[in-house]
């Protein structure tokens, strides 16, 4: 009886297969990385642009699992500018968490590999490294005080059993490198708590997680992220476990904080509507690629990519009044096997002839407003 | 338990008015806590504390508020699950739920039905789909023997789900596909009456709509009832007509849909709304920021529940506990500022 093998199944012998390519490959990549004393010059780069504070240039993180090389981030590229908020949009698994923690480097290794692209961080006076070659115990270095990130689910993201003041303090005395005496980072401490807007911080820095409330315990992650002045905060889907109100207090203070310490952030989220509030450029991801990018006038103003238009259909709006919510047909490919054509085709209501091609390059509709899609194309096909 | 019997008689019953599906009087829900060696109470967490909204036939009610003011709880009282009520009365098609023997309760059961929030964690991992949404089915005799394949490939069919669905186990759906099931599950026992508690919120944008327009769908083809639960505004706006904001088990402000996005009355009702992100970088916001967050449940504050973080509060709010009010037809508010309209 032949039964009906589901898609993506894999024999035994073929997921060996697999398994021992995987190996191979991976077994390179950490024996490049595991090297002792890289000569700095390997990882020293120049900014494209000196006013941007991250450049992400065709970025590709794999991972390398038993079932099959899934693509997470194939080919990403964009810019944080200094002192402006990037915004990422897209929906799960569209490889927005992987992107920033590739620029931490924080990927879990070995599965898991930059196999190719640049991502430069701008460390000032005309510095920069490339995250993808950095050893790790540079990177130990840069991160909390060039790039430090806000989690998403401050539940879990806090230890539960030290207590604030411990978890926060340690972020300090690590990353801190003029070596501050014990009641100097106490100090420091209470001080960051303060500036989140804790108004009981010598109460808060004795207590454990558990004793507060969501979003008090997603200051104090901000607090630790903020600790040692970085020049770009990644903030990861940082008020989506929040309620409204609370949510309102927190971008107020992400806002604010940005400014006060002059530093970028890349925010992560798929709130169309954060996104307009706290956005100075908007990244459109879809399956592992930018589909479209540009300021965040142009990209609400004149959505171009068919994704971006459905996306914005899909959310029901206050105020508007709609009888039926738009829902994008289909649902996003395996990312396993991805089809050589564009990843959105079959979702696609506004497919052109083009559209079997290859996947489509980038068009620029204005310096800043950047789309990947044939419909744009007439006759340049310009890269 | 003194205070228990006292909170009893504290309400004027209300009778039955058929074109209501579900009239909620005056409902409490007070969870003791427990403390010491003996398990003594010492205390009453008011998680619903004095709920009144009737609920029309065929229409969906939105219940919004901050997590932590009852929603939810609210929601699981209506329907019985979580033990017995502290006061207040539930009536559903003129009967009282409470009063219920359990048999009558167990053939009611199928007539008000509840979606979970996670999709994640309300599934059994162990049973295959088709079992999990056919069980209550066999188990309540809803369908004959012969019939009983047929009837779940029907239900599985109205909500999006293909046959060959029922033999895998929940752990191969996505998000969105489990939702679904949880659907199923719950309309396969044809229900009057449904409690949606939170069923989009762990889901995301575009799958979200999907689920949305399933449920607008399925309530026009059953003639369902729903209670929305949620705390996002924009969805709750989308799919119900009338809406219920809650505030620390209170319900201050209830009314057509149009009447409290237009028009919101309560201060704690025009914060939230004004906490909404617009998707629209060039929107003017206007934005009411709440001080604090809502207080313990075990502790309310005196007077109005809301005075602690209230902008228009004066020195009566303190002290008396306003009553709810109908400002237009169809809109009540429960506020001091309304006394003399």
């Amino acid at each position: 009886m032949a039964k009906n093998k589901p898609e993506g199944y894999l024999t035994a012998k073929e997921s060996r297969k697999i398994s021992k390519e995987n190996r191979r490959i991976t077994n390179q990549f950490e024996k490049q990385r595991k090297r002792k004393n890289v000569p700095e010059s390997e990882y020293t780069t120049t900014m494209h642009n000196a006013d941007n504070a991250v450049e992400f240039d065709d970025l590709h993180t794999y991972f390398f699992t038993d079932a099959g090389t899934v693509k997470s981030v194939d080919g990403v590229s964009f810019e944080v500018p200094i002192g402006k908020t990037v915004g990422v949009v897209g929906e799960s698994g569209c490889g927005k968490s992987v992107t920033s923690l590739s620029l931490m480097q924080l990927i879990q290794r070995p599965q898991g590999q930059i196999v190719e692209g640049e991502i430069r961080l701008n460390l000032g006076d005309g510095k920069a490294y490339n995250i993808a070659k950095t050893p790790n115990e540079k990177m130990m270095k840069l991160r909390g005080n060039y790039v430090s990130m806000i989690f998403q689910e401050p539940m879990t993201s806090l230890n539960p059993v030290f207590r604030i003041g411990e978890q926060v303090d340690e972020v300090i005395s690590l990353h801190d490198e003029e070596g501050k005496s014990k009641e100097a980072i106490k100090e420091k401490t209470i001080e960051l708590l303060k500036m989140v807007g804790i108004a009981n911080s010598e109460g808060v820095y004795q207590m454990y997680p558990h004793e507060l409330s969501g979003g008090m315990r997603q200051r104090v992650m901000i607090a630790m992220a903020l600790a040692c002045s970085p020049r770009i905060i990644i903030a990861d889907e940082p008020t989506t476990a929040l309620d409204v109100t609370i949510q309102a207090q927190i971008l107020d203070l992400l806002r604010h904080l940005k400014d006060k310490i002059n530093s970028s952030i890349m925010l992560i989220t798929h709130d169309l509507g954060v996104i307009a509030e706290m956005a100075d450029y908007v990244v459109v991801m879809y399956a592992g690629r930018v589909v479209e990018k540009g300021t965040v006038r142009e990209i609400f103003s004149n959505p171009c990519h068919p994704y971006t238009i459905g996306l914005m259909a899909s959310k029901p709006v206050v105020g508007k009044q709609v009888d039926r919510l738009y829902s994008i047909p289909g649902k996003v490919p395996n990312p396993v096997n991805m089809p050589d054509y564009c990843y959105y085709k079959d979702r696609c209501e506004m497919c052109v002839e083009r559209c079997t091609g290859e996947y489509p390059g980038e068009i620029s509709l204005s310096p800043t407003h950047k789309v990947s899609c044939y419909r744009f194309y007439d006759g340049k096909g310009e890269k | 338990m003194a205070d228990v019997n006292t909170i009893k008689k504290e309400f004027t019953p209300v009778t039955y008015d058929p074109q209501y599906i579900l009239m909620v009087n005056e409902l409490k829900k007070h969870f003791p806590i427990k403390s010491g060696m003996v398990a003594r109470t010492i205390g009453h967490v008011k998680a619903v504390d004095g709920v009144t909204f009737n609920l029309r036939r065929g229409t969906t009610m939105g219940l919004v508020g901050e997590s932590g003011c009852g929603k939810t709880t609210t929601g699981r009282t209506i329907l019985r699950l979580s033990g017995e009520k502290t006061g207040g009365q539930v009536l559903f098609n003129g009967k009282e739920v409470y009063d219920l023997s359990n048999k009558e309760m167990r053939a009611m059961r199928t007539k008000m039905q509840i979606i979970f929030q996670d999709p994640f964690s309300s599934l059994s991992p162990r049973l295959p789909v088709g079992e999990i949404i056919g069980e209550a089915v066999r188990e309540h005799g809803l369908a004959a023997k012969g019939e009983f394949d047929d009837y779940i490939d029907r239900i599985m069919d109205h909500c999006g789900l293909q046959p060959f669905h029922k033999d895998r186990y929940p752990h191969e759906f996505s998000g969105g596909q489990r939702q679904r099931i949880c659907i199923a599950r719950a309309l396969a026992l044809n229900p009057e009456f449904v409690v949606c508690d939170e069923p989009v919120s762990a889901l995301d944008v575009s799958i979200q709509a999907q689920i949305i327009n399933l449920l607008k769908d399925l309530q026009e083809k059953y003639k369902l009832t729903y209670l929305f639960i949620s705390h996002d505004l924009s969805v709750v706006e989308h799919i119900s007509d009338t809406v219920g904001v809650m505030y620390l088990g209170n319900l201050v402000e209830y009314g057509d849909t149009k009447d409290i996005f237009n028009n919101p009355l309560h201060p704690y009702t025009k914060a939230l709304f004004s906490a909404i992100p617009i998707p629209d970088p060039d929107a003017k916001m206007n934005r009411i920021v709440l001080e604090g967050s809502i207080p313990s449940p075990a502790n309310p504050p005196s007077g109005c529940k809301f005075h602690t973080r209230c902008a228009n509060c004066m020195a009566k709010c303190k002290e008396v506990a306003p009553e709810q009010k109908e400002i237009e037809p169809g809109h009540y508010v429960v506020c001091h500022l309304y006394d003399d309209v």
